[in-house]
Order: structure tokens, then sequence, then C-alpha cells
């Protein structure tokens, strides 16, 4: 039987139905949607908050998303150790709900920037990242206007120590000014991740690259090891 | 500004003519009070009535066996196969970006998608055809870099891929930019709705934003007169967008539509309820009754005129059975969108508006609708085509050596990577984007909606070179159609049918008139010759600033389909050791190329060509690609045939060798004619030896010139005793830092 992946759907989202997509391709993995207003994560084995502009971005980048409903239970799953992913918007919310460590600021240059990155898996200890090697290079677009990676002096240098920076963009592809180039972090225990690449836009050969599905198949290997 | 006692030179200060208002109080029988007034004024403006362009319109074809909505609907739309519908539509939103460049460009974008998701279709695709004036003056920076941002910020928030589109300077756009904005959509064809009410008692329901006083007037201050200098003061005419709200408002419409819960669906644009009221009654053959004090407002004090003609954005009108009401409430709550009843459909054929119990106006829907007179052109043609329009600036000298000239080709603003602007869009939401912007000469997306994958993939252009049209409309204008062609069959596709947008200046001045009557004429025969039903456009007159007209710029967007999206070839040259040909009867001239524009000097005498052997060549090409025969299909364009090789070298990374004697000696031109000089009809292509070779056996009567090979660093083109070699990296180094020098 497949995992259930349980797809976040936050007024304002636009890249629900690619995340759903996305995560039905995989072998071992089925996506359903989550309502925003409802206080359920419908008995998923792991929750994706996809990427988009939740709420419009209005007030600041998923500073509105973060008190939906749903996001109670969401936040209750992360700290039992459930396995929960953000990408994109989904990482700003993530952040703002004290997740994950860190802010996203808005880029350097001030600019909404879509491109194909290249990252570089610097964490294999996480349910997203355990199938992939250290050093090993993804590309995948990013797309955003607020994706500049930010901890302050003293939380940076724990969250490198800790080696919780899970992604790093290539040298010299950082699109928006990041920390330490950082493009995606893990929490603590592993099981809360976030990036601002979108993998779910890197699935298929024909509309980009698949490398995205490095971290979904390490999902469903991860789901796969956990007794029903 | 509250219209009590109206009067002839009010109707005029609302853009009417006198005539015009004794007209109306002959339909009335009476005077106009100051509500009705106002809303005759706007759907007898240019903007709703299209009184000066109706006629010419009808030259052009509209018909064909896969047409399933065709002009007159919110958008056009094409039979697909496989029970799907492709939609589209491109409009102007010229006059309110001039004004305020961000609020009008995203505002733009908001509008055409509600056109395209109000047959019930989902948008998944936007590009936009942008024209600015001189790149090096304030005001171009300030305006690009703010209708780009309006654009990204829109369309990017609302969830739509921005995936093509074109962006030009000249200074006749100096004052009175252009931004025209497409939208295609797919949708089920047994879902689609139509804008016609129908059945006497059903409910008129009002969906999304509340009603404010932002865009008071758009349609007849801003859309159907000249800018000058005094533009400032109409920045309250130009409409606010919120794109969370109309992300909101797609998904609950398509909802509504696909529970088959609405009788008609009609977005509420230029003049608001007043047209999209009397607009649906009249497709129905019915009338309306509506009740103002219903609508929600975000202000207070609005007098009732104001929420008739209010161009708020993110509005919806539907036409429901009653006894659907309730079901209707439960998917706008769920969505969290407002929806209210504000009136029912009637048995008469008038729009009645109520201010709670009073009646405030009362007019025939046939009156509003129908009997705007129309106006025939007094085309005359001037006795110099391009005098009256501002000059170019030379950039450039004569007597640059051939690889000079080619430099100052690859930085020049029409020329270089539209990377600084694409990259501000999002290009990969939806995940039907096959290929992104610069990939290949034309956008392509996936045939995937609601669940259903066809495997194959439409395709989509947008393209107008004002320039050209202003040297010979009729020349210009077939052009502009055979670029789209073009476009679609080197990614392999065929077209299905074609949206318009005519942007010209005052019809009402000859010259004008005549430039605006070989345009659609032009275009008209090109439409024929390809083939290709126009299923929908708009007409945006008086673009002119104190510096006089802008170039009359018809702009076409095409949508075609293409079997495999696998075997689409790239604009980029893929390997090294592939042969390079042209295919086409290719027969370039420097009249108003980027050549003749950058030293300043345009001439007005295009070679007119044979369309037929055109659509010919095209075919072949498109062939080509589907076969896949071919590493990569370019066509010639701005900048010429230097360009287009330079081009396609940059874009894959790799040099390229040609000898350009075989074309000098076939079309008998120089070299500097050979290299630069522009004209339809002309694709180079490339692929291995073998394949170009067997491809050349079945080329008779198309054209075919095998012209060199691909390897190298360098861009080495040899022509008669000159030579162009330019490094790779050079010419990349121009190409990309074209715009981001003048607009970083």
């Amino acid at each position: 039987m497949s995992a259930r992946v349980g797809v976040v759907v936050f007024p304002g989202a636009c890249d629900e139905r690619d995340a759903l997509l996305a995560v039905d391709r995989v072998a071992g993995l089925e996506a359903q949607y989550l309502p925003h207003v409802e206080r359920d994560l419908k008995g998923s084995d792991a929750v994706l908050l996809p990427g988009g502009f939740s709420y419009g971005d209005y007030l600041r980048a998923g500073a509105i998303a973060r008190f939906a409903p749903v996001m109670e239970r969401v936040i209750e799953f992360a700290r039992e150790g459930g396995p929960v992913l953000g990408i994109c918007n989904g990482f700003q919310i993530l952040c703002e709900a004290r997740l994950l460590p860190g802010a996203l600021l808005v880029n350097e240059h001030l600019k909404f920037t879509c491109r194909q990155v290249l990252v570089s898996v610097e964490g294999t200890d996480t349910p997203f990242t355990s199938g992939c090697t250290t050093g090993e290079r993804l590309s995948m677009p990013v797309k955003h206007t607020t994706g500049r990676w930010f901890a302050p002096p003293g939380v940076l240098e724990q969250v490198e120590a800790a080696g919780q920076v899970t992604l790093r963009y290539a040298d010299g592809t950082n699109p928006n000014g990041s920390l330490h180039d950082v493009a995606g972090v893990a929490n603590e225990q592993g099981n809360v991740f976030g990036l601002m690449p979108h993998c779910e836009h890197a699935t298929d050969e024909l509309t980009g690259s698949t490398d995205g599905l490095r971290l979904f198949g390490s999902l469903a290997t991860h789901l796969s090891a956990i007794p029903a | 500004m509250t219209v009590t006692v109206p009067d002839v030179a009010q109707a005029e200060a609302l853009g009417l003519t006198a005539p015009e208002y004794e007209r109306i109080v002959e339909l009335l029988g009476r005077e106009p009070n100051g509500l009705e007034l106002a809303v005759f004024s706007l759907l007898w403006s240019e903007h709703c009535a299209y009184k000066h362009s109706k006629k010419l319109l009808a030259k052009l074809p509209t018909g064909g066996e896969r047409v399933l909505m065709g002009p007159g609907e919110n958008a056009g739309a094409i039979d697909a196969g496989d029970g799907l519908a492709v939609v589209f539509k491109v409009e102007s939103h010229n006059h309110p970006s001039a004004v305020e460049p961000f609020q009008g460009a995203a505002t733009g974008v908001g509008g055409i998608l509600r056109d395209v998701f109000a047959i019930g279709a989902r948008p998944v695709a936007v590009l936009d055809s942008l024209r600015f004036g001189d790149p090096d003056t304030r005001r171009t920076r300030y305006l690009l870099d703010r209708v780009v941002a309006g654009i990204s910020s829109y369309g990017n928030s609302v969830g739509v891929a921005t995936v093509g589109g074109e962006i030009y300077f000249e200074p006749p756009y100096e004052q009175n930019c252009l931004v025209n904005a497409m939208c295609v959509g797919l949708a089920r064809a047994d879902r689609m709705v139509r804008s016609a009410a129908r059945g006497p008692g059903n409910l008129v329901v009002l969906l999304g934003a509340r009603t404010g006083r932002d865009g008071i007037g758009g349609a007849s201050v801003l859309a159907s007169a000249e800018l000058d200098e005094s533009d400032h003061a109409k920045r309250p005419s130009v409409q606010i967008g919120d794109p969370l709200e109309e992300n909101k408002l797609i998904e609950c419409c398509l909802e509504l539509v696909e529970r088959e819960l609405v009788v008609a669906l009609q977005d509420l644009g230029a003049a608001g309820l007043s047209s999209s009221t009397s607009e649906m009654a009249s497709k129905g053959g019915v009338g309306i009754d509506i009740d103002v004090a219903k609508v929600p407002r975000r202000e207070p004090g609005m007098e009732p005129f104001e929420v008739m003609i209010s161009e708020s954005q993110e509005r919806m009108l539907c036409v429901i059975d009653p006894a659907r009401l309730d079901a209707l409430l439960a998917v706008c709550r769920r969505w969290e969108t407002s929806a209210t009843p504000i009136g029912v459909v009637t048995d008469s054929d008038r729009l009645r508006v109520f201010d709670g119990p009073e009646l405030v106006g009362d007019m025939p829907v046939p009156a509003l609708v129908d009997e705007c007179p129309l106006y025939d052109l007094e085309p005359e043609e001037p006795a110099n085509r391009l005098a009256m329009f501002a000059e170019q600036t030379p950039g450039i000298e004569h007597g640059l050596s051939a690889t000079d000239s080619l430099r100052a080709i690859l930085a020049s603003a029409n020329v270089a990577s539209r990377r600084w602007a694409f990259e501000q869009y999002d290009f990969v939401v939806g995940s039907r984007t096959v290929r992104r912007p610069e990939d290949a000469d034309a956008a392509v997306l996936r045939l995937a909606h609601d669940g259903l994958d066809t495997g194959r993939a439409i395709a989509v252009s947008i393209d107008g070179s004002g320039r050209r049209v202003a040297a010979d409309p009729y020349v210009g204008a077939a052009e502009a159609v055979c670029e789209c062609a073009a476009n679609l069959a080197c990614v392999g596709a065929e077209p299905l049918g074609l949206t318009n947008c005519l942007n010209f200046g005052n019809p009402e001045k000859p010259h004008v008139a005549w430039q605006l009557t070989r345009a659609v004429e032009g275009m008209a025969a090109a439409c024929r010759a390809f083939d290709v039903p126009v299923v929908g456009g708009n007409v945006s007159l008086y673009n002119e600033g104190p510096e006089g007209p802008i170039y009359p710029t018809p702009i076409v967007g095409m949508v075609g389909e293409l079997p495999d999206p696998r075997r689409v070839a790239g604009a980029g040259f893929a390997r090294a050791g592939d042969a390079v040909a042209l295919i086409g009867p290719f027969r370039p001239s420097l009249a108003a190329s980027e050549m003749e524009r950058l030293r300043g000097e345009l001439s007005p005498d295009l070679p007119s060509f044979d369309l037929a052997a055109i659509v010919e060549a095209l075919a072949f090409v498109r062939e080509a690609v589907r076969a896949g025969r071919l590493s990569s299909a370019h066509d010639v364009s701005d900048g010429g045939l230097a360009a287009c090789v330079a081009e396609s070298a940059l874009l894959g990374g790799v040099g390229v060798r040609i000898d350009l004697a075989p074309l000098m000696g076939r079309e008998r031109i120089d070299a500097e004619t050979a290299l630069f000089g522009e004209g339809p009809g002309g694709v180079i292509v490339s692929g291995p030896r073998e394949h170009l070779m067997e491809i050349s056996h079945r080329a008779r009567g198309v054209g075919f010139l095998a012209l060199g090979s691909v390897g190298g660093d360098a861009i080495e083109i040899a022509v008669g005793t000159a030579r162009i070699d330019l490094s790779v990296e050079e010419a990349g180094g121009l190409f990309h830092s074209g715009l981001p020098a003048r607009f970083s």
C-alpha cells in the first residue's frame, strides 16, 4: 500500500496541483489534498506545504498561512516526528511557524527570479535526502521574491554545527543572496525540511529535469520502512 | 462628480458627439438621466462598441471546422481533440499602463485571465507583447521596470505561467507604451459556458471583489481618447489589482462551471456592471433588472451611477436558476469568494437599474448594445508614410565592418536577450511548460487538463512589428501572421487559430484610417493563406501622444498543435558537426530593418512576397521537425540572418561557420543585405548531415540552401569578400548584457 502524502491547500496556493502530480509520479506515494480550514491530516504519513502565494503573501510571505486551522495539526504532527516538507512558500510558512530555524527575506536584488539552479546535497540525515549522497548535485528551478535565507549570528553557527543545512546552491548559482548559500534546511531532528528550489517541478524530463525525484524517492523509501 | 442634469455639453464631456446624444434621446423617447447618460457613454465608446472598426473587422476570416467559439464571446475556443478545447484571447491595457504602469499592466493580466475562465477554461499560460520608447530615456526605464513588475506580481501570484512574449523599443511609443496580454486556457469542450443570459426569473449574481470608485470611466476616459499632458490627473481612473482575490475567483468559477451550476458567466471588464449586464441580456434576447443597493461596496456614499460604471477588478457576473442558489453560495463560501444576488432576468428587453425600491435608470438593451452608430473610415494614404512618426535616434554609423555591425545588432535593445524580463515571470507553474522562454521560437505546453494527459502539446506565439507596419501596413500585418506561423513551424506545430489586438492611433484621421484598413486587409490575406481563423481579439485606438501617433501595431497571437512534444526542436544549435541550412523563400531587404533603425533611417519599401510559397515552406519545416530530422530550427527575424545564426550559436553555446554566397547568388543581393536584411519566410535549421541531405532532396520548390556547419567557438560568416568573425563568448556578453546594462 502506498504511503499517503497530504498536500495542504491554502487560499492563494499556486503549486499545489504540481505537488500532487509530482507525488503521484513516485512509486509508493499517493497524494491527497488537505484543506486549510480543516484541523485534520486525514491519516497522512507525511505532509507537504506547497509553493505559491498563500494569502497573497500579504503582510509577509507565510505569516498568515502559519495561523490557518490545519497548521495546528501540522505543528503537532511535526513535533511527534512526522515528516513535513515545505517547498518555497511552504518553507516560508515553516520558518514563520518556528518549525525551522531562520527566516526568508526578500532577494538581494529585490526582484522575483525564476531560473534553473544547481544545488548540492549537504545533509543526508533526513527522510527527504536519505537516498542521496553527500555532495550530489541536483538541478531544479527556483522562483521566488522572498527566498534569501537568513539567521542571526549564533543561530547560524548552531544550524551549521548541527548539520541542519541540507542543500546549498552550487558555487556561483546562489539566486537570492542567502547566507552561506543555503537553499534548504532541516530541523534538529531532521523530520521537518524546507527548501526554496521547486523539487515538484523537477520530476518530468519533458518539463525540465527529474532530480526532484531524488528527494521524493528518499521519502518513499523512508515511509515504506516504517511499519504501518 | 454627480451627474444630475445632463445636456449635450455633458454628453460631449463624456466622449459622445452631439449627433450621438440626439440619437440616444430618440431611442429613449426622452432625455436620459445622469446614470443613463453615463451608461450610454461607456457602451457607445470605441472600446465597447468598436464603432470605427466593426465594419473593417468583418473582413477577417473567422470560421473553421474546429472553431467552437468565435468573436463575440469572452474568448475564442478551438477544438483541440480528445474532448478538450483551447481557449485564448489577447487584449490591450495600453492607456492605463501609460498612466500607472504597475497597476495598468497587472490588471491587464487580470482582465485577460477573466475572459478565459469566464468560459469555464483553466488559464494555463500568459504571453505579453510590450512596446516602449527610446531604451535610453528615464521614462522608458520607469515604464519597463514597472510594467514588468506589474505582470510579474500579478501573474506569478495568481499562479498562471507566463511563457513568452516580446518587447520592442521605438521612439513613437515614448509617451504611449503598449501592454498587450494574451491568455491561453484549457477546458473540457462539453463544459464550456457562454455569456448569454437566459430564463426569465433566473437570478443575476455578482461574484468576487467589492465595488469601489477605482476605474470609474476607464473605457471612455482612458481607452477611447488620445493621451495628453494631464494624464497624471487620470491616475484614479486606473484600476487596482488583487491577485489573491483572482486566484480564489478562478477556482470558484471553475468549480461552478464543473458542477453545472451557472446558466451564463461573464467577466466585469471595461464599463463594469453596465456592459456585463447589457451584453449578457443582449446575447440572450432578454432584459435584466438590477438593484445597485445590493452591490457590496468598498466605500460609503457611492452614487448609483458610480456602482454601474466602476471598473473594480476581480468581479464576475453569473446567471443561475434560483433553485441552485444555495449550492452556489456553498461553493463560494468554500473558496472564500463573495457572492451576492443583485438582480433578475426578465422577459422584457430592458436594462432597469434600481436603487432599493427606486427606479434610477431604464434603457432598452438593443439601444445600448446594437444601436451605437457605426462609422465608415475615411482612409487616405499619406504622401510620406513615415513622416508623421517620432524619428529614430541614430545609434551607429555607416561603414562599420560586418563584425562590428553584428556586435551592435546583438547588443541592441530590440535584439538582445529578454532574460532580464522573463526571469521575473514564473514560467513553470502548472507543470505544462515543455519549452521555456528563449529555448525555442514558440512556447510549448503539454495538452493536459483535468487529469487527462493527451500526450500531445500546444504551441503559442505572439508577434507584431509596428515599424514594419508603419512602412507598409498591408505587408507588415501579413508578416506578423507569417512570423507567428514560422515560430510555430519551428517547434513542429500547425496553426489552429489566431487572436489579434489592433493598436492604432486616432481612426478619425485619414492616414490612421488608411493604416488600419490596409493592415486588416493584409492580416486577412495571410490568415486565409494559412487557413487559420481569427477567433477573437481587441481593438485599441487613439494611441497618440503629444509627439504624434504610435506606429500602427497589430499584434497577432497564434495557437497551434503538435503531436509529440518530445520531438520539439530548440532554437539553439545542439551538436558540433551538424550541417546548417536556410529553408524557405527568404528574400531579405534592409527596408525598415533593425539595421536601418540603428542607423536612424527608415525606408518604406518592404518587398512584397509570395504567401503561398511561405505557407508551403513552413509546412515543410514543420514536417521535418515532426519527423525528428532537425537538431534546431530558428526563424530569421529582427537583425536578419546574421543575428539569427548568432542567436542559435549563443543558445546552443557552440560556434558556427557558414558562407552566404548561395543566398547572395539566388537573391542577387549585396553582402550587407544578406547579413542583416529582413523579411518573412526564412528558417535556419541544423541537423545531422545525412538528415539535411535527405531533406534537401525533397525540398524542391521550397528553397533549400546549404550554408555550413556547427562547430568551433566562434561565429564565422563569409559573405562575398567580407567576413564576420566573433567569438561565442564575446557575442554572448553583448547579447546577454543588452537589457541589463540599460535597465538593472
